[in-house]
């Protein structure tokens, strides 16, 4: 009797402490948000990798770790890989805050804002949802990714993609490094659906 | 019989103890210059049903039953709606660039038209908050005219 007691006891204060514990992590997440903004000024190590990155190349603004795990994501949800896309959607995301726009012209800088603003919610959407939600996402991930090449350039041959069904046949764009069609919208289900729109370099 | 006795009180004091914990209460009086329905120009059926069915959430002010002044409802109260607040706040709306009220437009129609929002945990106890179906259409047509507007 007293054994079961005692089990009990430690089980009622085990779930309190949990309880107490887990309220206080919600409170450190939210803490933790408004602030991301900033980390990329204030997290000096990464600002001193994407200088270096940025040294390396010679360019102004460093897009291509963008581009590569844009093009992760991409290549994951053509491969119906939900995992993976997910991945690749985190590290986009810290892509983004290290993004340095310190080179780029006030009005450039006021559109880079925005965009990344903007892509950074659709990446860390893409880092925690399930693939249709992953594909809807990556839609306008897409768009904003363009049009932040049309700022920043960039060195790699991109193709410009489209595939007219997608979102109720409003169409949807995306960018790929092959002139072959693979489509990351329908993957597995409509792999060819789709046409090259522009050629970037 | 000892044994639940001892369980009882131990529930109960715990209970009461977890009551003094604080919650940060959504409830700020201000009116918004850059608040959703302002900003734009709402039909009244589409602006009472996205103020009654999203506002609590999804804006700087929420109606709090009483049910949801005591733990540990309120706890799980409060971080759903810091989380709708972080992503979209009704509020904020003019604050939004073009870029993020499209994006959220897009969202928003998506999540109402395939019956995500509002969460069913919230219309199980907010029966005014569920959108009918013509309600739905209303609500759908009206943000997408806005979003082809941007």
């Amino acid at each position: 009797m007293k054994k079961i007691r005692k089990t009990i006891s430690i089980i009622t204060i085990a779930v309190l402490a949990f309880t107490v514990i887990s309220c206080k992590d919600g409170k450190k997440d939210d803490a933790a948000a408004p602030m991301s903004n900033e980390m990329h000024q204030e997290d000096g190590h990464n600002h001193e990798d994407s200088k270096k990155m940025s040294a390396d190349n010679s360019d102004k603004g460093e897009s291509s770790a963008i581009i590569e795990n844009y093009l992760k994501i991409k290549n994951a949800l053509v491969a119906d890989n939900q995992e993976d896309a997910a991945n690749a959607g985190g590290m986009l995301v810290t892509d983004f805050e290290d993004f340095d726009k310190s080179s780029y012209s006030s009005e450039e800088q006021q559109e880079l804002s925005d965009i990344i603003e903007d892509a950074k919610e659709h990446a860390e959407h893409i880092s925690e949802s399930p693939i249709e939600h992953q594909r809807e996402h990556f839609d306008i991930l897409s768009k904003d990714v363009i049009d932040m090449i049309a700022i920043t350039g960039t060195d790699k041959k991109l193709y410009q993609d489209f595939c007219p069904m997608y979102n109720n046949n409003k169409g949807a764009q995306w960018l790929s490094t092959t002139e072959e069609i693979k489509n990351p919208y329908f993957g597995s289900k409509m792999m060819g659906c789709g046409k090259v729109q522009k050629e970037i370099n | 019989m000892k044994v639940f006795k001892t369980v009882a009180w131990i529930l109960l004091i715990a209970f009461v103890g977890i009551q003094f914990f604080p919650t940060e209460r959504n409830q700020n009086k201000a009116e918004y210059v850059t608040d959703f329905m302002l900003v734009n120009k709402v039909p009244p059926m589409v602006q009472n049903k996205i103020k009654v069915s999203c506002y609590d959430c999804h804006s700087n002010k929420t109606e709090y039953p009483w049910y949801n002044k005591i733990q540990p409802v309120a706890w799980f109260l409060e971080d759903h709606i810091k989380n709708g607040k972080a992503e979209l706040n009704f509020n904020e709306w003019g604050d939004y660039s073009d870029r993020r009220k499209n994006s959220k437009l897009r969202s928003i129609i998506s999540q109402i038209e395939d019956d995500e929002m509002p969460l069913d945990s919230y219309t199980f106890i907010h029966w005014d908050a569920k959108f009918s179906k013509s309600e739905k259409k209303e609500i759908i047509k009206y943000m997408t005219q806005l979003k082809n507007k941007l």
